[in-house]
């Protein structure tokens, strides 16, 4: 989907690009569905409510996936993921955008193989991080 | 003052105890309606499941004596993910999952007690080889 990223164009600092999200209920319904994850806190208002919610929130996984995509639309198709990882602070909620981000905090050669950490996050409207975490990817060298 | 534990002996005898191999057979429509789920266009879907599909590949008899184990926290909620990747998930592959609870940690904080449930799971495909790891930490409060 997008130009090949090289190990050499990037450094410390350097930001991915960011994307943005906008979660409804019935992609809470879908994702329910195709990840077998039934928990009624995504999908029924009542549960959510009596949890001290105000509505029903975002799968986790839901938000990484989101995080997921920021990466491998930006990597092309000849980067690997090699790490994925998120810490759910804070709660997303259908209708409202989620802005995903992430900059390199690392590059590193290990065996031949270009690797770069990612700090990646995801915010909602209120600028909140609700997802925290990391990756690693494999890219390619002009080397 | 008699209170009901925290970790019940349910719970705690889940640890370090393997559950599985349980087999899910990556289908294309499992994936496709997957990416379509999480919004992902992205053609690569067509052949290889996208980074978080394993969420897909649930250990459910580990998974429904977690979460069934008596805890006077009712509230539960996905602490954190972490996945490790050694080979895509392909359609057409066979996937073996086993898993395992590795740690409880009890905290207390200024709303009360939490409880943290580490899992620990392996993803093998039809060749034996390990294609993904994953660590999950599952919240009690």
């Amino acid at each position: 989907m997008a130009e090949p990223v090289f190990y050499e164009d990037l450094e410390t600092g350097s930001e991915i690009p960011a994307l943005v999200k906008y979660p409804t209920t019935m992609q809470l319904v879908k994702f329910a569905g195709a990840s077998g994850d039934y928990y009624p806190i995504h999908y029924d208002r009542d549960f959510a409510q009596a949890n001290g919610l105000r509505g029903v929130i975002v799968h986790g996984w839901l938000a990484l996936s989101f995080l997921g995509q920021m990466i491998t639309n930006w990597m092309g198709g000849s980067g690997i993921l090699v790490k994925l990882s998120g810490s759910y602070r804070g709660m997303n909620f259908p209708g409202e955008d989620i802005i995903c981000n992430g900059k390199v905090t690392r590059k590193y050669i290990e065996d031949n193989r270009h690797y770069v950490r990612l700090e990646i996050w995801a915010e909602n409207i209120r600028g909140e991080r609700t997802v925290s975490g990391s990756a690693v990817v494999m890219l390619p060298s002009r080397t | 003052m008699s209170e009901e534990p925290i970790i019940s002996q349910e719970l705690e005898s889940l640890l370090n105890v393997e559950f599985g191999p349980e087999i899910y057979e990556i289908e294309k429509g499992m994936v496709r309606k997957f990416a379509e789920a999480i919004d992902d266009p992205n053609p690569l879907w067509r052949q290889i499941a996208p980074p978080t599909f394993p969420a897909a590949l649930v250990p459910t008899e580990l998974w429904h004596k977690m979460t069934s184990a008596p805890c006077p926290l009712a509230r539960f909620l996905n602490g954190s993910s972490e996945l490790e990747y050694y080979q895509s998930i392909r359609v057409g592959d066979v996937i073996s999952v086993t898993a395992r609870l590795d740690k409880l940690r009890k905290m207390e904080g200024k709303e009360g007690t939490t409880l943290f449930m580490i899992m620990e799971t392996t993803y093998k495909n039809q060749k034996g080889d390990v294609v993904a790891r994953g660590r999950n930490t599952y919240i009690r409060y």
